[in-house]
């Protein structure tokens, strides 16, 4: 069946394509082990549905899409069950990290895993994944604008959780800018 | 926020995104994956005895 002559076959090259289909399942799921489920039924969609990934194109972002499609469909219909998670999970998550005046990665993932789902696969698909704003709006089958207002909110987000999180009120040393940072936090911060 | 605070946390958050992903993609990938694929492959080769 190999042959040199033809084009690589895109079934060869999935096996290229596992890490970062990890790094995007986990980026979704927030859980190693439902990741790599994820992957898996991600790989056996793309193998049933080959015939239709047209050579030449972009591979990577054809899994990526099926993918997300999986996730958001399983989502669909485990809702309940996934309500329940995430409420367990935002709960653990109102701890105030840890924190010795940097921004330490395990506080950015705890931080990053409280954003609504869409703005965490834009993000890691824009930011940490390389893609480009256009091939993002593809794989998640929506308009550009879309995708950089999900960014843009996302990011906004982060800031203001990395900042409450952050005893030490990281390197912002402004005092201006500090009250306006924190004109928004007064009850909690006053609370403490 | 101001413009220079913005791109601070912009920068801060590009780094980590870039972090959380890059500790994924380096991390090695269990053989099921790889047994699934060959499973795939198998299948395959059943399937259609001329392969394509």
């Amino acid at each position: 069946m190999a042959n040199d002559a033809t084009p690589i076959d895109p079934r060869e090259a999935v096996v290229e394509h596992l890490p970062a289909m990890r790094a995007f399942a986990a980026s979704l799921t927030r859980n190693s082990a439902a990741a790599d489920d994820l992957v898996q039924d991600t790989i056996v969609k793309a193998w049933k549905n080959f015939d239709k990934f047209k050579p030449g194109t972009n591979l990577r972002a054809w899994l990526f899409t099926i993918l997300r499609n999986t996730f958001y469909s399983d989502l669909r219909k485990k809702k309940r069950e996934i309500e329940d998670v995430d409420g367990a999970m935002a709960s653990t998550l109102s701890e105030k990290p840890h924190h010795d005046g940097r921004l330490a990665l395990a506080d950015f993932e705890k931080v990053f895993a409280q954003l609504p789902v869409e703005q965490r696969e834009a993000l890691i698909l824009v930011g940490a994944s390389g893609m480009s704003y256009e091939e993002a709006a593809d794989t998640c089958g929506v308009a550009i604008g879309t995708i950089k207002s999900r960014i843009n909110r996302g990011r906004a987000r982060l800031a203001e959780l990395l900042e409450l999180s952050d005893d030490d009120g990281l390197e912002l040393t402004d005092s201006a800018t500090m009250a306006v940072l924190n004109s928004g936090m007064q009850v909690r911060k006053t609370g403490l | 926020m101001t413009k220079d605070d913005k791109d601070e946390w912009d920068q801060k958050i590009d780094q980590n995104l870039r972090k959380v992903f890059q500790s994924k993609l380096e991390e090695d990938v269990p053989d099921k994956f790889m047994e699934l694929l060959a499973q795939l492959r198998e299948q395959d080769d059943q399937g259609s005895a001329h392969g394509k």
